[in-house]
């Protein structure tokens, strides 16, 4: 099949950005969103224009590199699928598709569809861990976790930190992301001595970067390709609260 | 066959192979005191002096991020690297199935020795016997270690850890975090890596790649890197370099490993004097998504646990092309259970990827082109159902259909051979370090664990034994034990290894031909696949050694990258990493050609047993060939160590 892409070009945080048509000829349904983009990249090469910029990796939904919002949809909008998953199969011929990079002030363009998403590391770095050194763990089965409590900490740990929430919520925010890393160490026991101080850093990092806040619209656990589920944020902001009325800072 | 031989045996006389480059520092006594003993005889850095050192780490995978974090809890100043936009995106975070583990919850006849044995078994008998003991030793602390900071392990519904089994094993010591446990661990090691970076102990070069090795006085030094945004080329200096850059099955073109997985780390240390060790030893594994067309950039994985469940099976019949669910019973072949009656389905990678294959070569495979074999999981369906299945491999079966459009509930999976795994790396001592004094090689960049061919679940395994459990200690009895003179980035070699690599970029940049990166690496990929793959010959390596150089000249001559230096260039960075790999695919070559026996993952054709599986020659091949480069284009030179096995007698590989 063949498409007609308009895809967002930007050289560098500093200088424009526009959208730039480009034709995608002899599209094979099997291939992936990225391979197609490896076939327009290919041709734009053969042509001496530079290929378009854009992040991947494992391509297999889990590395959490990839991301562009395509036709509107961070990865495309299909359930529970990364753009690296997404394949051809979807679109038919003559289709004409939208590619850009996610949009929040946090997420700066780097260049074409690479945006620096090193404010989630931040936001990690604040207080997304348990303090556990090397070597000074007990037996792991001295440690009994709810088969519940586990499923439901891995619902949350299976965030890929791809950033699809930011860029589907209208306000920019990085709740889901802050909160899903808070629910999953808060569910277990281990993550219990420091889930007061956890959730006022983290949550203090978020703000700090600029994230916008939540309105409770949702639109960030439809994007989310891992499919965390939204009451993950209610948890966070029951967390945050208890936190207050304790004096945690 | 899975008695255990205790008995020590020799091969044959080590001093015929002694070489003292090669010393692998295998500390005496017993094999289940070796490793104790040798940490209470190490020295030490006094936890005030740790401030003092400063320590290069690159590569931010399960080995990387898990050393970096460990070094910096213990208070040494740690630099670490990674050319992803986070380390949390590092090739780790793809592995799917589990982690080993000789816990033995399961009360099913586990132990240290039963995991050391498996590995040294399924390794086909060339690994070093002490390294395995070790790994198999503290595989157990991992898990606690892991469970500590978090990891969401399985678990029953008592809240204790489950377990299930993986290939080359009979008992069940894997565990799992749904099919996400290399995710998992790596958050784990990440978090732990983060909260250092958040104290200021670890400082975190993200999007910064390695392009040299800096060797000093016979000792590595520092590093030389290029800012991939900005394009600065910078050195750094260090009193250890860490490398932990993962493997090299990228050299195939189409791999399971993530797009920007390379060689060029190890390989610029090779280059710098660091020996390579068995570069041929690569794992093709066995349940992948077949090919679908030229358009296909990577291959992906199926977690090998799938196999517990699935049965793997093709018509009986060459060129049957009926849909599977009218094929009879009794017209199909499970192949495996047929050939390997008591490991069956779960025969090891290896084994189970030839087996594939030679029904393919007899045209009785499936699906396009005849390059695949079913995995069939209607038989668990009807004994488990649907839910269970569900429950174990739901996020599996999703991405089945994500990718092939093809529900695997209703109708069987197809899978095929591809590359995985690189058992092959650079030669590390008891140590973990290298032939270069103050290099130490961790996790899949390094050859010394897995022999000839890896268990399922025992990467993981490895990666975070040594970056957990083994470096840390190994590095500070280098640090206490050598004078090191204070060196800054202006010395000379670093000044000189800078200039070699601008050079290199604006070589890469200017060549301005006809051809992209991409068509140099798929044509060196199919050269790999087609004569250095799952099944080898000399002649076949022959060729491979003729059309290698060529294809490189061409590469040099005719390679088309756009853009700047001084820019987010994607394409300068694969043509440096496709470069390097080129140089690569010939030592492999060179190694599998010398190496003129089967083992593991190393079929050479003209070594089979009667019914067709790997014939070793102990013999003549009981070592590990550790090569030395001598200049590109020049043959480098083979050193080899001795493998004696003392506590596993080498036998014939049997799973039947």
């Amino acid at each position: 099949m063949n498409l007609t892409l308009h895809v967002w070009r930007q050289k560098n945080p500093q200088s424009e950005g526009r959208f730039v048509t480009y034709q995608a000829k002899n599209i094979i349904p099997d291939m992936s969103f990225l391979e197609m983009l490896d076939v327009v990249n290919q041709e734009l090469i053969m042509n001496g224009e530079e290929p378009i910029a854009f992040e991947h990796d494992c391509r297999e939904g889990i590395c959490g590199s990839c991301g562009m919002v395509i036709n509107g949809y961070p990865h495309g909008g299909h359930r529970g699928t990364t753009a690296c998953q997404l394949h051809m199969r979807h679109f038919k011929d003559g289709d004409t598709i939208t590619i850009e990079p996610w949009r929040a002030r946090a997420f700066p363009v780097m260049k074409d569809l690479i945006v620096d998403r090193s404010a989630f590391d931040r936001i990690i770095q604040a207080g997304g861990f348990i303090s556990a050194n090397t070597g000074a763990a007990q037996d792991a089965n001295t440690i009994l976790v709810p088969k519940q409590n586990a499923e439901a900490a891995m619902d949350a740990a299976a965030c890929i930190g791809c950033g699809a929430c930011v860029a589907a919520c209208p306000n920019a925010s990085a709740m889901l992301f802050t909160a899903a890393k808070i629910a999953h160490l808060g569910l277990l026991p281990q993550g219990q001595p420091e889930r007061y101080t956890r959730v006022v850093r983290m949550v203090e990092q978020m703000d700090k970067e600029g994230f916008g806040g939540c309105t409770n619209i949702g639109e960030c656990a439809a994007a989310c390709p891992k499919e965390i589920p939204l009451d993950v944020i209610a948890r966070m902001n029951r967390d945050l609260l208890v936190a207050k009325l304790k004096g945690v800072n | 066959m899975t008695t255990i031989e205790t008995r020590p045996t020799t091969i044959r006389p080590a001093t015929e192979y002694l070489d003292p480059r090669l010393n692998a520092k295998i500390p005496e006594g017993p094999i289940e005191r070796k490793w104790e003993r040798h940490k209470f005889e190490m020295k030490l850095v006094s936890p005030t002096n740790r401030r003092r050192y400063t320590i290069i780490v690159v590569g931010t995978g399960l080995a990387g991020a898990s050393a970096a974090a460990t070094l910096g809890e213990a208070g040494y100043n740690v630099k670490c690297y990674t050319y992803h936009d986070s380390p949390r995106r590092a090739h780790s975070i793809s592995a799917q199935g589990g982690i080993n583990a000789a816990k033995n919850y399961r009360n099913d006849g586990d132990s240290v020795f039963r995991l050391f044995y498996d590995t040294v078994k399924g390794g086909d008998f060339r690994a070093r016997e002490a390294n395995v003991y070790r790994l198999a030793e503290v595989s157990m602390a991992i898990i606690d270690q892991c469970v500590a900071q978090g990891v969401p392990f399985a678990r029953e519904y008592s809240g204790y850890l489950d377990n299930r089994s993986f290939g080359g094993a009979l008992v069940a010591r894997t565990f799992y975090a749904r099919g996400q446990t290399g995710q998992q661990l790596l958050l784990g090691a990440y978090q732990a890596l983060s909260r250092q970076i958040g104290l200021g102990q670890v400082k975190m070069f993200s999007r910064t790649e390695m392009l040299d090795l800096v060797v000093i006085d016979g000792r590595a030094r520092g590093i030389v890197t290029r800012d991939l945004v900005t394009g600065k080329i910078e050195s750094h200096v260090a009193d250890a370099v860490v490398l932990a850059t993962g493997g090299y099955s990228n050299v195939f073109y189409l791999s399971t490993n993530a797009k920007a997985c390379n060689t060029t780390a190890i390989w610029r240390a090779y280059r710098r004097g660091a020996f390579f060790g068995n570069p041929c030893f690569t794992q093709i594994h066995p349940t992948c998504i077949p090919v679908s067309g030229d358009h296909q950039s990577k291959l992906t994985l199926m977690s090998e646990s799938l196999r517990n469940d699935g049965r793997v099976w093709v018509p009986k019949t060459p060129g049957d092309k009926r849909p599977p669910s009218s094929i009879p019973e009794d017209e199909r072949d499970y192949f495996l259970e047929r050939k390997y009656p008591s490991y069956g389905n779960l025969a090891p990678r290896d084994i189970a990827s030839r087996a594939a294959k030679e029904v393919c070569d007899e045209g009785r495979g499936v699906g396009p082109g005849g390059l695949g074999v079913y995995l069939d999981f209607s038989d668990a369906i009807k004994r488990l159902g649907k839910k269970v299945i569900e429950e174990r491999y739901g996020n599996l079966f999703e991405m089945y259909e994500r990718i092939t459009g093809e529900n695997p509930y209703e109708t069987p999976m197809r899978i095929y051979p591809a590359p995985h795994y690189t058992m092959g790396g650079l030669w590390v001592d008891y140590n973990l370090m290298s032939t270069i004094p103050g290099l130490f090689v961790i996790g899949e960049a390094n050859f010394s664990d897995h022999g000839a061919n890896r268990l399922g679940a025992s990467a993981l395994m490895q990666g975070l034994a040594d970056g957990y459990f083994i470096l840390p200690y190994t590095i500070a009895d280098y640090l206490a034990s050598t004078k090191l003179p204070k060196v800054d980035t202006s010395h000379i070699a670093f000044r000189e290894a800078e200039a070699e690599v601008a050079d290199r970029i604006k070589r890469l940049l200017n060549t301005k031909g006809t051809r992209t990166v991409d068509m140099f690496h798929r044509e060196l990929g199919r050269i790999m696949w087609d004569y250095c793959g799952m099944a080898r010959n000399e002649a076949g390596l022959k060729r491979a050694l003729e059309l290698i150089p060529e294809l490189r000249e061409r590469f040099w001559r005719e390679v088309k990258v756009p853009g700047e230096s001084n820019d987010i260039n994607q394409e300068l960075e694969k043509a440096g990493r496709v470069a390097d790999f080129m140089e690569l695919a010939e030592l492999m070559c060179i190694d599998a050609l010398h190496r003129d026996e089967s083992c593991g993952g190393h079929f050479r054709e003209e070594h089979q047993t009667e019914d067709g599986e790997a014939k070793r020659d102990d013999e003549n091949f009981a070592y590990v060939a550790a090569w030395e480069f001598t200049g590109l284009g020049t043959k480098p030179v083979l050193h080899k160590e001795p493998l004696i096995f003392e506590y596993v007698k080498p036998t014939i590989r049997s799973y039947k």
